[in-house]
């Protein structure tokens, strides 16, 4: 094995070439071997740096070369990188060179060289200071940089408020008319008229009045809506008489043959005045669901305080106004025009006239002694139209015989007697030859409607007189009505020569005021309280008795009987004293000796209208 | 006063099981229910009597609301508002 031969064959091959060297053919899509390789192998290399002379480096480095030699002997580098050279004739060029200079430079190597082969000869003045390859030192200052401080200023946020509304038709509507009401009142102030004057202060004062009010207590300021609140509660709770009152009918009144029935509905009573008996009711002219009731007493033994007190229909469980006075009140009036006040006559014999504007308890204006009273009660007050200097004025009539007529002038009751009720044929003699002229009673009396002069006075003895305005001393005519004393008169509404009248005698009786017996009579049984036309008939009239019986008669249907008689208050311990017909609705209301009142409605059948 | 007694007779009446009186805000200030249940009421109710005027007087901006009844199962609410006050009374109709 050792006498192997091997050959060794000198060739010029590289032997670490690769043999087998294999690219990629893109036609042939695959690898085909090269068939050439490369043979040659470097062994040494070396970067020279020798430039030829006459190239344009060349040239210039001779010209550098001669300028240098001048200023001072610049060595050619033996490094190999351009930046090195550059680096040199920077470090040749500059002799404060900062760091920041030379990185611009060192961008731009070609155009320094340019610029310095320029200036050789203004940097002459300078000294270059001598810089070498190898032992170099670059030094860099900095300048200070100022420490940086923030200063800031804020002012101070303007107060915002978060506002929002919305605009609604109605919001602009109301500026509108506070704009109005605004510009109306500056107007007013200009009108230097004394009337308008007072006006003004009167509503300055009411204003102010209002004003106080309003800051009193907080409470009062819901007095209006506490008032409907108040009115609602008791719709709900007597909600099914509410309803009949509205709207029930009594269908039986068809197979009743014309009679008809009164169908109880809200009772109307007062703590204070459970003692008291109902004296009179009337209705007010301008809200017809109010109604006055006055208090007092018929008992001639039992005389104390009355009360004035007003309900309306929507609210049956408490009065909208209350009034006491002293003596009981016998009779009451509202004035037409001023449906606010009321006019009061008394047991003993005052008047006094109630003002439902003003918040106290005390009439506002009130008869005395002084001033004229009646001697006994007076038992009925009606208001007349205003005198020609517009003073409110009402006549009362007394049991002590006369007739006054009152005139409120200038805050104070005047009285005028208008005629004195003298009973014919009582003319005494009296000690010294005196005659003396009993006056009859007068109980009752009724104005016409539409002749004003014209009036019907009924007396404790039976008479009707009937007397005008105008003759102070004699009776234009006089009936022998009844027996004992006529308790109302009445003018029908509708037939201006007939009237009716009753009486504690039992009857009730319809007279022509030009014959002098009477039209009808009615015999009721029992002693007749009040009697009174309803107000949508000339035919239909309603009485009450004190056997507590209310009676209701139609003319038109039957002549004779009563068409309902019906019980309405409780028989023994009760009686009816007054009655009267709502303007509107087809409701009566019975006032009783227990001081309450009864509020009733009338079937259909009552109240068929005339044709 | 007056007002006061007018209140106190509405809480007699039969049936009436609350009354609250509550300002512009929505604020009760006078009560007869207890504190939470108030507030509830008060709230509530006050957002929709805003409404309810709101509608109301868009449509005509003369009007006004004057009363509002709000009738359900159990019993009735009704809302009686005011310029700056609003009076609420539940109420158990009788039937």
């Amino acid at each position: 094995e050792l006498k192997e031969e091997f050959t060794r064959i000198l060739t010029a091959n590289n032997p670490h070439a690769p043999q087998n060297i294999v690219r990629y053919s893109f036609k042939k899509r695959a690898y085909k071997p090269v068939s050439y390789v490369d043979q040659m192998a470097i062994h040494f290399s070396l970067n020279g740096n020798m430039i030829l002379k006459d190239s344009d480096e060349g040239r210039r480095q001779s010209i550098r070369l001669n300028t240098a030699a001048e200023k001072a002997p610049t060595e050619t580098s033996a490094e190999t990188s351009e930046e090195a050279e550059i680096k040199d004739e920077e470090g040749a060029g500059d002799t404060q060179a900062t760091g920041e200079e030379e990185a611009e430079e060192s961008g731009a190597g070609e155009v320094t060289e340019a610029e310095e082969a320029e200036e050789p000869p203004p940097p002459g003045v300078k000294e270059q200071k001598l810089a070498n390859q190898f032992n170099f030192i670059e030094q860099a200052t900095r300048t200070l940089n100022n420490p940086l401080r923030d200063k800031a200023c804020q002012s101070e946020p303007t107060p915002c408020k978060d506002f929002s509304a919305t605009a609604n038709q109605w919001k602009i509507y109301d500026a509108y008319v506070e704009e109005l009401q605004k510009m109306e009142r500056s107007k007013e102030k200009e009108k230097p008229k004394a009337q308008v004057a007072k006006k003004e202060e009167e509503k300055k004062k009411g204003r102010k009045l209002t004003s106080l009010d309003l800051q009193g207590d907080d409470i009062t300021k819901i007095s209006r809506a506490a008032k409907i609140m108040e009115r609602m509660v008791n719709q709900n709770i007597f909600d099914d008489i509410a309803q009949d009152f509205k709207y029930f009918e009594d269908a039986s009144d068809e197979y009743r043959d014309q009679q008809g029935t009164l169908l109880p509905l809200w009772k109307f009573q007062y703590d204070k005045t459970k003692r008291l008996a109902v004296t009179a009711i009337s209705w007010n002219p301008k809200y017809k669901d109010l109604f006055a009731v006055g208090y007092g007493s018929y008992d001639f033994m039992k005389q104390g305080q009355g009360m004035l007190v007003l309900y309306t229909m929507k609210n049956p469980s408490f009065p909208e106004y209350v009034f006491s006075s002293e003596s009981g009140i016998m009779c009451l009036d509202f004035h037409n025009d001023r449906p606010y006040l009321v006019a009061v006559g008394f047991y003993d014999g005052n008047v006094a006239i109630y003002n439902l504007k003003k918040t106290t308890p005390q009439p506002s204006y009130k008869s005395s002694a002084k001033s004229g009273k009646h001697t006994e009660p007076v038992w009925q007050v009606k208001w007349q139209k205003d005198d020609m200097d517009n003073n409110l004025n009402f006549f009362s009539v007394s049991s002590d015989g006369r007739i006054v007529s009152w005139t409120l002038v200038k805050n104070e009751l005047v009285h005028t007697d208008v005629i004195k009720l003298s009973a014919e044929g009582t003319t005494m003699q009296g000690p010294e030859g005196l005659q003396l002229q009993t006056l009859g009673c007068g109980t009752s009396f009724d104005f016409h409607k539409k002749i004003d002069y014209l009036f019907l006075v009924g007396t404790e003895e039976g008479k009707i007189y009937k007397c005008s305005k105008c003759y102070s001393s004699q009776f234009l005519d006089v009936f022998e009505a009844h027996h004992m004393a006529v308790d109302s008169v009445s003018w029908n509404p509708y037939h201006l020569k007939v009237f009716i009248s009753c009486s504690s005698d039992w009857t009730v009786k319809i007279w022509d005021h030009t014959v002098k017996t009477p039209m009808f009579v009615f015999d009721l049984n029992s002693a007749v309280g009040d009697v009174a036309w309803s107000p949508y008939s000339s035919t239909v009239f309603a009485a009450v008795t004190t056997d507590g019986k209310a009676h209701v008669f139609d003319l038109s249907i039957n002549k004779y009987e009563a068409l309902c008689t019906q019980l309405v208050v409780a028989k023994k311990k009760n009686k009816i004293t007054h009655i009267q017909f709502n303007p509107v609705y087809p409701v009566v209301i019975i006032g009783d000796e227990r001081g309450h009142v009864i509020s009733l409605k009338l079937s259909p059948n009552l109240r068929k209208m005339p044709k | 006063a007056e007002v006061e007694e007018t209140l106190k007779r509405i809480q007699a009446h039969k049936g009436v099981i609350a009354t609250m009186v509550i300002n512009a805000e929505g604020i009760p200030i006078r009560t007869t229910l207890d504190n939470s249940t108030t507030v509830q009421y008060a709230g509530l109710l006050h957002q929709l009597t805003t409404k309810a005027r709101s509608t109301v007087r868009d449509i005509d901006p003369q009007n006004d609301l004057t009363f509002l009844r709000i009738r359900s199962k159990k019993h009735e609410i009704m809302i009686a508002p005011d310029k700056e006050y609003l009076l609420i009374v539940i109420q158990n109709p009788c039937e």
